[in-house]
């Protein structure tokens, strides 16, 4: 937790150099806990008792084995431990309605099962644009389910523990010590002592997010405590022709198609969000398409301005695009929703069956005539990929928020006809394997970096036939089309960065050096967050905006301290552009990196929900989601003793107490007699 | 473990401590006084001999297994012999004070005499070094869970108690012998009660076998409360005598006008 940076909550790291204790717990330290999420209604997740919940280990083997834990074992309560593929929504549910006997549940990562996802069948339908009033057939995905394979356990409310542990080491203790003490010998009753774990995860925040707010601040005091805090990070934004980033509100003559993709995603246990296929394999490509204009719209730039929006925030009720809109509509951003042409979004593009590629349209917007033609002619522009039913409603999309704004023709592009064809949709295993991305095992990872899959290569296609559209759309020289390609060596680098490893030489060279730090050698967290009150903001925000910056910016000759200041040079404008300094490569002959300047117009747009800024903590028409804090999250496991020998012990204490008051005050009162042999004359004291 | 083992333990380690301090001390001011310097002098022991342990865990071999070892051993014997050290310099500071107290004092005879502050150091230093053997202890008994998990024996806590209620004990006897051969200086006798001292501690050097350490210490407790009963003053008769509830007798046939 704390290593990433996301959270304003305090670790306390129990550190202890007591050896008693150290015999007699063992500390889990890789764990992944479930943690509490409210919103303007409910609140999801899971909640510990507050000095944590005490259980007997018992690994579960099969769903008949469930029946041990929830009736026939004989000393409740149980910590269940289950693998991934027994991590049902029937096992959760039955356990959570057996909560007296069931005080945890730890799942261990294991093999992925065939299909999985945690998520609602229909995500995002209450603050999409089908509405009852908007239409009413189409609402509530009365006629396409997106997601039917979503279980809705991550919406799920759990009153005890839910921890997720990897396969490593730790796991291994927790299974020997469970083999030795916990296993069943001939049907007979258990010996003490048990091995038991122990789950610490009190939440602070209850119902839902109007309570924790008003909470948080009844607190008079100087520094008031919160108690929860409202999700959000920041857009990631970037025009080919930048505006003045003072001036807000409507630009005269302006018309900017907008590009958007989504950035985060989520799974059930928050911290180990992957979603390769949900949100990595449309920004990944939206990231080729830029570089690809890049020369193009430099050349020859076109009539219409070109925006590039990655949003934050999507999954919990679209809040990047929620706050775009809504700060459009305030006059609080450089362009209004007047200047918006179209729009074009990414959406999920990785898993395709062939060659196929689908546009989605919205059916009741298109009811409009010019509507109509101007998604007709995009369509054109995107001539080989299919288009879907036009009676079809959009994917849950950034593109429905701007439409429940204004009627903006747009098209979503997906690999998917009618439901999605990602089977791990907002799970921990929509990951690198999802998708394929297989290397040949003999390549270190520098070499990995740069072999292209054939996942890039199918990525590569759609980013190249994105930014022709986008050309197209955007009224560019129809001449200069053919010579805009997406690279293939760039998309396999990001797909390497973003789903194996994000600590490479490529995300290095394109980095500050201040921040080269959130470079792990795993892929980056895609969960999105807490809004952080300073302007820090999480390692993808940062990878993306510094990604973008180097595809779509360009290199200068400035100095760092230039770069810090370059409104005192002639040329330079910090209102339409931001300098930032790199770290750049490691030529092959010297170990000092060759740093730069990067000038480019991508800017960070903070994407909180506007219902935070309006104080309306009950809105249905924003998101209003929050995240719970806590105090210490830990595990750990130990062996309990019987009930009988610790009465016994009680008792041996009570009566050797009782006897030696007994003793003592007898020997008291003889003590004349006692101690009399040696009596002196004069010694009168005793 | 749970508050159950916590009572338990802290009953077991402290009861016979808790039950003479009720009785026989708590009533008068002066021997509280003398119960609490003799903790004290106790503590000073235990600073001086931790002093010298941490110098020389520093300056050793960390990762030799033998040499903390051995370390061990030698510390344990130092602290043996600083407390006996403290114990001496204890009674040498109390002679000095009962001259003290006498001149001052108007009455004729001593108000505390030499026997009962030997009894009184005795159980101070017991509740001090009982303090320091088990609070650690009783503290994480507290907690869920007991020990085992790395396969030590499950009975520590209880063994602690038992060990700890023994070295209370034993403090109370030496602290009684002791005294009584530097008023009479049998230096033998000294040299016993020493030798008895780190006899017991390096008995605990055979745990996790509680039965070896505990059995052993106990026979020591018996023997040296036997010696100790003797040394202040009581024999067979007068025990007889108690028991079989013939001491009215005895007390009326002996009372002499003063």
């Amino acid at each position: 937790e704390a290593a990433y940076g996301q959270e304003m909550n305090i670790q306390f790291s129990d550190v202890s150099c007591n050896s008693v204790a150290q015999k007699i717990y063992v500390e889990l330290n890789n764990t992944v806990p479930c943690v509490r999420l409210l919103n303007a209604t409910h609140q999801i997740g899971c909640q510990s008792s507050i000095s944590g919940d005490t259980g007997v280990i018992h690994v579960l083997e099969s769903e008949a084995d469930l029946e041990w834990p929830l009736s026939k074992g004989p000393n409740p309560p149980y910590m269940v431990l289950l693998e991934s593929s027994l991590f049902t929504k029937s096992i959760m549910m039955k356990m959570k309605n057996a909560s007296s006997r069931v005080a945890g549940v730890v799942v261990v990562q294991k093999t992925s099962p065939p299909e999985f996802s945690p998520h609602t069948t229909c995500p995002n339908e209450n603050t999409g644009v089908y509405t009852e009033t908007y239409d009413h057939n189409l609402a509530h995905c009365n006629t396409t389910v997106w997601n039917p394979r979503g279980n809705g356990l991550s919406y799920e409310e759990f009153d005890s523990p839910v921890f997720s542990l990897k396969e490593d080491n730790e796991t291994e203790v927790i299974k020997q010590c469970y083999f030795d003490h916990n296993r069943v010998v001939n049907g007979s009753g258990l010996q003490y002592p048990l091995c038991a774990m122990q789950l610490f995860s009190h939440m602070h925040a209850v119902t839902d997010t109007a309570t924790c707010m008003r909470r948080s601040s009844m607190d008079f005091s100087t520094s008031p405590v919160m108690v929860c805090d409202p999700l959000g990070g920041y857009n990631v934004c970037a025009f080919i022709r930048p505006y003045n980033s003072t001036a807000f509100g409507h630009k005269e003559n302006e018309s900017v198609v907008i590009a958007a993709a989504r950035l985060d995603s989520r799974a059930f246990f928050l911290e180990d969000s992957t979603g390769a296929e949900g949100s990595v394999s449309g920004f990944v490509t939206l990231l080729a398409a830029a570089q690809a204009l890049r020369e193009a719209t430099q050349e020859a730039p076109p009539t219409r301005n070109i925006l590039f929006a990655f949003f934050h925030g999507e999954v919990f009720d679209y809040i990047g695009s929620s706050r775009m809109v809504y700060d459009m509509k305030n006059n609080m951003f450089v362009i209004d929703l007047d200047n918006v042409h179209s729009i074009l979004e990414i959406g999920q593009v990785a898993v395709r069956s062939g060659t196929n590629l689908f546009l989605h349209s919205d059916p009741v917007s298109r009811r409009n005539n010019t509507v109509h033609d101007e998604v007709g002619v995009k369509c054109f522009y995107l001539w080989h990929a299919s288009l879907t039913d036009f009676s079809q409603p959009l994917p849950p999309s950034s593109f429905q928020r701007l439409l429940r704004a204004r009627a903006i023709p747009g098209i979503v592009l997906a690999d998917h006809q009618t439901d999605i064809n990602n089977r791990y949709y907002e799970s921990f295993y929509d990951n690198a394997a999802h998708l394929n991305l297989t290397y040949p095992s003999n390549l270190s990872p520098e070499e990995q970096l740069e072999f292209v899959t054939d996942t890039a290569k199918s990525l590569t296609e759609v980013a190249t036939a994105v930014a022709r559209a986008l050309f197209k759309q955007a009224g560019g020289n129809n001449s200069q089309v053919n010579k805009i390609n997406a690279d293939p060596k760039t998309v396999t680098q990001m797909l390497y960065g973003f789903l194996v490893r994000s600590n490479n030489s490529w995300f290095q060279a394109v980095m500050a050096p201040e921040l080269k730090d959130i470079l792990q050698p795993n892929p980056p967290q895609y969960y999105v967050g807490v809004a952080k009150s300073s302007h820090q903001a999480n390692a993808l925000t940062y990878l993306v905006q510094y990604l973008l910056a180097n595809l779509t910016g360009t290199a200068t000759n400035l100095t760092q301290s230039q770069c810090k200041k370059p409104d005192e040079l002639p040329n330079e404008s910090t209102y339409l552009y931001s300098y930032l300094w790199v770290q750049g490569v490691v030529p092959p002959n010297s170990t000092q990196r060759e740093s730069f300047c990067v000038r480019t117009a991508v800017r960070l747009v903070k994407a909180v929900s506007p219902a935070f800024d309006l104080g309306d903590y009950i809105s249905k028409e924003y998101s209003t989601w929050t995240k719970s804090q806590w105090k210490f999250i830990k595990a750990r496991i130990f062996l309990v003793a019987s009930r009988d020998l610790e009465m016994l012990t009680l008792g041996v204490g009570v009566a050797v107490l009782f006897t030696s008051l007994l003793v003592t005050y007898f020997v008291r009162t003889k003590a004349d007699v006692l101690f009399s042999s040696v009596r002196e004359p004069n010694n009168a004291a005793y | 473990m749970t508050a159950s083992v916590f009572f338990g333990c802290t009953f077991i380690a402290f009861g016979p401590a808790i039950a003479l301090f009720l009785f026989t001390i708590a009533r008068d001011p002066l021997r509280v006084i003398f119960l609490i310097a003799g903790a004290f002098f106790w503590l000073c022991s235990l600073l001086l001999s931790s002093l010298v342990w941490f110098i020389t865990v520093q300056i050793s071999n960390k990762e030799s297994s033998s040499q903390q070892k051995g370390l061990l051993i030698f510390g344990v014997v130092l602290s043996v012999l600083l407390q006996e050290t403290c114990r001496f310099g204890y009674y040498k500071l109390l002679k000095k004070a009962n001259e003290g107290l006498l001149m001052l004092s108007a009455e004729e005879t001593m108000p505390i005499s030499i026997r009962q502050l030997a009894y009184v150091s005795g159980l101070g230093f017991g509740f001090m070094s009982g303090a320091f053997s088990m609070v650690n202890i009783l503290a994480d008994s507290v907690g869920p869970g007991t020990i085992g998990i790395h396969g030590d024996s499950q009975h520590y806590f209880l063994s602690s108690a038992f060990m700890t209620m023994a070295i209370v004990l034993l403090h109370m006897f030496w602290g009684v012998v002791f005294f009584d051969s530097c008023e009479k200086q049998h230096w033998w006798s000294l040299a016993v009660v020493v030798i008895s001292h780190l006899l017991v501690s390096c008995l605990t050097f055979q745990n996790p076998q509680y039965v070896g350490s505990l059995v052993p210490t106990y026979i020591i407790v018996f023997l040296l409360g036997l010696w100790a009963f003797f040394c202040s003053g009581g024999s067979l008769r007068n025990l007889k005598l108690c028991l079989t509830c013939k001491d009215k007798d005895f007390l009326l046939a002996n009372h002499r006008p003063r």
